[in-house]
């Protein structure tokens, strides 16, 4: 009998501990599918962040580092740095990435670190239990925003792939989401482009992924998936914010588009004795 | 050994040591008594194929070092108190990933912002924990800048044979000084497997995750008994310290770094006045010489003991715990950055001599 789907290789066996309807299973797939299909399982290193995703690294099967919260840009920093040519990636939400690690995702992209950035936006913390994030939007009910976020009381929802696509160091900045077949291979797109971009060493890479929360949405999945759309949207459009001409022939090399004067500031420290 | 000797500023054999230890990684952020460590590391680090990079923060700086120390290359950042309060938070992650690194903290006067003249008020933070959670870090405190280089470059086996951080603590007073150091030809640097990196799978069976977060009570209960054991192991085997002139003393001088360095001369000040006076100078502040401590208070000869520190009294409570009642403990400290004048401890010593003062301190 033919096999026509099979786990990844990119993941472990252990089961997610995400909830029902929560995109994180789909996301953590892309990425997985990314190394395999990179032949980058066996080098790359993966950086866990705090939040819904700390376990992260025990699911992603390439070597993993589980950083503090918000700091994952510094950690993914401090590997990339030694080890030039492996893929190393981080894997933040918003509360993580957007909130108390503020300072590292900008200076990660202002010094255009080669690392690429998994960043996945739900509106709201969802670990904690539902407190309003900084993305969360106007108007939103949460645990902290009892009334629904109001900009005159709790300010505005930070956008994060608009500002960080205004720094010289970012390369490749873009946001997609994963509720539909459709909107899937595109946010696939987006990881493999971020890749090619960390391969052909052109600089800080960026894919943000909206994500439904449905427990903390209070919502069925396939509502959460719906509200998403109607509104997540409305606040973070999809698309490419920075590096849209950036293009790669077949074999994943850098053809042509606008890149920072960077991403050669990694070294080889030498081989780790095991 | 080599016998060439150069003139060098502290700071700048801080980072001259780590370079020549084989760390090829500096991330730090400025601040003052200690920003030529950065600055000596911020040409050499480059020029030796290293990486240096000028971190946005002490935070995220201390979490550039959990990344490479996580990777399995040998790391340092340094900065200043009010810098190290800040790195806390990834000292403690450190202890819980058991990842090796070496921090320096260049101390200067606190609390908050402080002034930026010597002294050593950080030595509950450097000994007694600094971030949450049950953990240890090896604390070194040099007294030269030859001693600072010899040390920062055992820093570096130390961290990597028991996967922790360690601290080398001097002060604004040592950083800055400029005294001839003796470089060796080679260093002996022990190059130690770290199966546990994570650099890429590379044809292991498994991924290496390096982290310090277990949910389940039991699995951390066991993950923190097996960090005691180490300490323990480390208790037992790397205690330094310095015995100055014990044999028949009366009064035993415990000081540490800058404050020995006074108190040395007192030594011979006091011989002059025909008082004989010791002095144990800790070299780890943690693990601590109670034994060498516990031991003087036992010498008959002995009759109390003088803390000397540039603090209102810190490192007295572990010279206490060694003592354990057996004699005086007297105290003499300046706060604020300011450094004792040798007469302040010899009339210290002269008055408890005499038996004119208290037990207790001066404040």
């Amino acid at each position: 009998m033919a096999v026509v789907f099979e786990p990844t290789k990119g993941l472990t066996d252990k089961p997610f501990h995400y909830c029902p309807g929560c995109c994180h299973g789909i996301i953590h797939r892309l990425v997985a599918e990314t190394l395999v299909d990179n032949d980058a399982l066996e080098t790359a290193v993966g950086v866990a962040s705090v939040g819904c995703t700390y376990n992260s690294y025990e699911y992603i099967a390439c070597d993993m580092v589980q950083a503090a919260h918000g700091r994952a840009p510094a950690v993914a920093t401090g590997i990339k740095r030694n080890l030039k040519d492996s893929f190393v990636f981080t894997y933040q939400g918003d509360g993580d990435l957007a909130s108390i690690g503020t300072a590292e995702i900008v200076h990660a992209a202002a010094r255009s670190e080669n690392i690429t950035v998994i960043f996945v936006n739900n509106a709201v913390y969802g670990m904690t239990s539902g407190q309003m994030a900084p993305t969360t939007l106007v108007g939103q009910v949460t645990t902290t925003s009892p009334w629904g976020r109001d900009p005159s009381y709790q300010g505005y929802p930070i956008n994060v792939s608009e500002f960080l696509s205004n720094l010289a160091g970012a390369a490749y900045v873009e946001r997609v989401c994963v509720t539909d077949y459709k909107n899937i291979q595109n946010a696939k797109k987006a990881i493999q482009k971020a890749f090619n971009v960390q391969k052909n060493k052109l600089g800080f890479s960026l894919v943000e992924v909206l994500s439904t929360c449905p427990t903390n949405w209070g919502k069925e999945p396939l509502a959460a998936m719906d509200w998403l759309k109607e509104n997540m949207e409305k606040q973070y459009p999809l698309g490419c914010y920075k590096g849209a001409d950036i293009t790669f022939d077949a074999d994943g090399k850098y053809v042509s588009g606008a890149i920072p004067a960077t991403a050669n500031n990694c070294v080889n420290v030498g081989e780790v004795k095991k | 050994m080599a016998q060439k000797r150069v003139l060098m500023k502290g700071n700048e054999v801080i980072a001259e040591a780590a370079i020549r230890a084989g760390c090829r990684n500096y991330f730090g952020y400025p601040i003052t008594p200690q920003t030529e460590v950065m600055h000596y590391m911020a040409k050499k680090m480059v020029q030796v194929g290293g990486n240096f990079v000028q971190a946005e923060s002490e935070v995220a700086a201390i979490n550039m070092v959990y990344g490479a120390a996580a990777a399995g290359f040998r790391v340092m950042t340094s900065s200043s108190s009010p810098g190290i309060s800040l790195k806390q938070e990834g000292i403690s992650y450190i202890a819980g990933a058991e990842l090796p690194a070496v921090v320096v903290n260049i101390v200067r006067a606190g609390p908050g912002l402080g002034g930026i003249q010597p002294a050593q008020g950080d030595y509950f933070q450097a000994t007694k924990g600094g971030g949450h959670g049950d953990y240890r870090n090896i604390v070194i405190a040099p007294a030269s800048v030859q001693e600072l280089y010899e040390l920062v470059v055992e820093a570096f086996n130390l961290a990597d044979k028991y996967r922790m951080t360690c601290m080398i603590v001097g002060d604004g007073t040592l950083g800055q000084m400029m005294e001839p150091v003796a470089f060796r030809d080679e260093e002996p640097v022990e190059t130690i497997a770290k199966p546990w990196a994570a650099c890429g799978r590379k044809g292991d069976s498994f991924h290496h995750t390096v982290t310090s977060i277990y949910i389940d009570p039991d699995v951390l209960e066991k993950k923190n008994l097996e960090l005691q054991d180490k300490y323990k192991i480390v208790e037992a085997n790397e205690v330094r310290y310095e015995a100055i002139n014990m044999e028949d003393a009366e009064i035993v001088i415990t000081a540490f770094s800058t404050c020995s360095r006074i108190s040395r001369n007192v030594i011979r000040q006091a011989a002059e006045l025909g008082i004989k006076v010791g002095m144990i100078r800790p070299i780890t502040l943690w693990p601590f010489p109670y034994k060498a401590i516990s031991e003087a208070a036992d010498m008959p000869s002995v009759k109390a003991f003088l803390d000397v520190e540039l603090n209102a009294g810190q490192m007295i409570e572990d010279v206490r715990l060694g003592v354990n009642g057996k004699k005086p403990v007297y105290f003499h400290g300046r706060l604020g950055g300011n450094l004792p004048m040798q007469k302040e401890i010899l009339d210290k010593i002269v008055a408890i001599h005499e038996g004119k003062i208290t037990e207790g301190g001066n404040f």
